[in-house]
C-alpha cells in the first residue's frame, strides 16, 4: 500500500483525515479530563490521543508527522509522564503515605476540579500511555521502510 | 463471536485472520457495554483499533501473507488433550465453588462504592479504584508498559547494527 | 447448571485460543491464539462482577433525583482490574510483533518448524 504512495495515501483520505483528527484529539483530550467523572480515563483517553496521531502517519506519511512528533520527543513524553505519576505518589508521602490523596478537601463531587490527585494522575497516564503506543508504532513503522529501502 | 475466534484460527490468509480477531475484540466490547462496564468497553474498543492496526502493518508487506502454513499433527492432539482438561476443570468449577452469573462474591469490594464519594471525591468509582485505592496495580502497569517500549526499541534496533557488525566480521 | 450458562462462553473461547496456540505452526496465528486466549479471561472476569440488575460503577443522579445506592452498583474491582490488564495486553500484542517481525527478517519466513531445521 504505502510502497505506491511513498508520501501517504491518496487525497480522499488525507482530506478526511484533516477534517476528523482534530475532533479525535479533543475527543482524547476530553476523556481525559473527565476520566473522573464519565466513563474513561487516563488508559482510553491515551490510546485515543496515540491513535489520532497514528491516523496522521498512515494518512500523510512519515515526513509530515515526524515534523510534529518525532521519536525522540515520544520518548520525552513517556519519560515525563511517568515522572509526573512517581511524583504524584512521592508527594503523597508528606501526606501519610505512597499515593495518599493529598488534595482531597478541594471541590466538590461530581464538577470538573475535584477528587484530588486523581485527574493529575489521568493525565500522567495519558501521556504515558499515548506517548508509549505511539512509539511503538513509529518504531515499527521506521523499521518497515527500512527494510523495503534494503530488498 | 465464537464464529469470528474460529475463523480466525483457521483462515489461511492471514489479514482475514487479523480482521476476525478484530471482529471478536469488537463483539467483546459490545459484551462488556451490556455487563454494566463503560470504562472497560471503552478502553477495549480502542485498544482493539490499536492492535489491528498493529497486526496489520506487522502481515500486510509480507510476500507469503497468504501462503498456508499446515498445522502441527502433535500439537492439535495436545490441544485437543488440554481442550479436555479445561472442560472438566470448568465442570468441576461450575458445580463448586464460583457463584452463580448475577450474584457476585462481594466481600472485599463493598467497601469501594460505600466509601468511594467521602473517600476520594471521584464519581466514577472505578477512577477512583485504579488511581487512589489500587494506585500501586496502575504503577506496576505503567512499569510494564515502559518495559515493553524498552524491549521493543532494543529488538528493533540493536539486532540490525548488530547485523551490520556480523557481516563486516565475517567479510 | 443453567446459572453458570454465560462462563460457557468464555471457557469455549480459551480453548480456542489454546488450540490456536498448540496447533498452529504460523507465528502470526499463534500470536492471535494468545490474543484470542487474553479475551477469554478478560471477559471472564467481567462476568464474575455482573451483579443482576445492577448499574454501572458511576454515581449519578436517577430519574426521581437521588443518588444510585451502592449496593446497586456492579462489583467494581474487577473492572479496574481488566482495564489495566486490557492495556498491558497491547503493550505485550506488540512486543510480540515486533519479535516476530524481527524473526522473519532473520530466517525470512513465519512458519516455526521450518525455523528451526534453519538454525544450523
Amino acid at each position: 500500500m504505502s510502497k505506491e504512495h511513498g508520501d501517504g495515501m491518496s487525497v480522499i483520505v488525507k482530506t478526511v483525515t484533516r477534517l476528523t483528527v482534530g475532533l479525535i484529539f479533543l475527543y482524547g483530550i476530553y476523556i481525559v479530563l473527565h476520566g473522573h467523572l464519565t466513563p474513561g480515563g487516563g488508559f482510553a483517553g491515551g490510546v485515543i490521543i496515540a491513535l489520532s496521531f497514528i491516523n496522521l502517519e498512515l494518512a500523510f506519511g512519515k515526513r509530515t508527522s515526524g515534523k510534529i512528533f518525532s521519536k525522540s520527543a515520544t520518548s520525552l513524553v513517556e519519560s515525563f509522564g511517568a515522572v509526573m505519576f512517581l511524583a504524584i505518589a512521592l508527594l503523597g508521602l508528606q501526606w501519610g503515605g505512597f499515593f495518599t490523596n493529598f488534595l482531597h478537601p478541594d471541590g466538590d463531587p461530581g464538577m470538573l476540579v475535584s477528587a484530588g490527585t486523581i485527574p493529575l494522575s489521568n493525565i500522567a497516564i495519558s501521556l504515558k500511555v499515548g506517548a508509549g503506543i505511539f512509539g511503538i508504532f513509529l518504531t515499527l513503522i521506521v523499521l518497515q521502510k527500512f527494510e523495503s529501502e534494503k530488498k | 463471536m465464537i464464529a469470528g475466534a474460529v475463523i480466525a484460527i483457521e483462515v489461511k490468509n492471514l489479514l482475514s485472520a487479523v480482521i476476525a480477531v478484530g471482529v471478536v475484540g469488537l463483539a467483546l466490547s459490545i459484551i462488556f457495554l451490556l455487563l454494566k462496564a463503560p470504562d472497560v468497553a471503552l478502553t477495549q474498543i480502542v485498544v482493539e483499533i490499536a492492535a489491528v492496526i498493529l497486526l496489520i502493518r506487522a502481515t500486510l508487506h509480507r510476500d507469503l501473507a497468504s501462503r498456508s502454513c499446515g498445522g502441527r499433527p502433535f500439537g492439535a492432539v495436545m490441544g485437543i488433550m488440554f481442550i479436555g482438561i479445561g472442560a472438566v476443570a470448568a465442570l468441576v468449577t461450575f458445580s463448586g465453588g464460583l457463584n452463580p452469573f448475577g450474584h457476585p462474591l462481594m466481600t472485599v469490594s463493598a467497601f469501594y462504592p460505600i466509601n468511594a464519594i467521602a473517600g476520594t471525591g471521584a464519581v466514577n468509582v472505578v477512577s477512583s479504584i485504579i488511581l487512589d485505592y489500587r494506585a500501586y496495580d496502575t504503577l506496576g502497569e505503567a512499569t510494564v508498559l515502559f518495559t515493553a517500549v524498552i524491549g521493543v526499541l532494543a529488538v528493533m534496533r540493536a539486532t540490525g547494527k548488530r547485523d551490520e557488525e556480523m557481516k563486516d566480521d565475517n567479510e | 447448571m443453567d446459572a453458570h450458562m454465560p462462563y460457557l462462553l468464555c471457557t469455549i473461547l480459551f480453548c480456542i485460543g489454546i488450540y490456536g496456540i498448540l496447533a498452529k505452526r504460523n507465528i502470526i496465528k499463534i500470536i492471535l491464539g494468545i490474543v484470542i486466549a487474553e479475551y477469554a479471561v478478560n471477559l471472564f472476569l467481567i462476568l464474575v462482577a455482573y451483579k443482576a440488575g445492577g448499574r454501572a460503577p458511576i454515581f449519578d443522579t436517577l430519574e426521581n433525583g437521588q443518588l444510585i445506592q451502592p449496593s446497586a452498583m456492579v462489583d467494581p474491582l474487577p473492572h479496574a482490574l481488566v482495564l489495566t490488564s486490557i492495556v498491558i495486553g497491547l503493550a505485550t500484542t506488540a512486543f510480540m510483533i515486533a519479535l516476530a517481525i524481527r524473526l522473519y527478517g532473520k530466517y525470512g519466513t513465519f512458519d516455526i518448524t521450518r525455523m528451526r531445521e534453519l538454525r544450523g
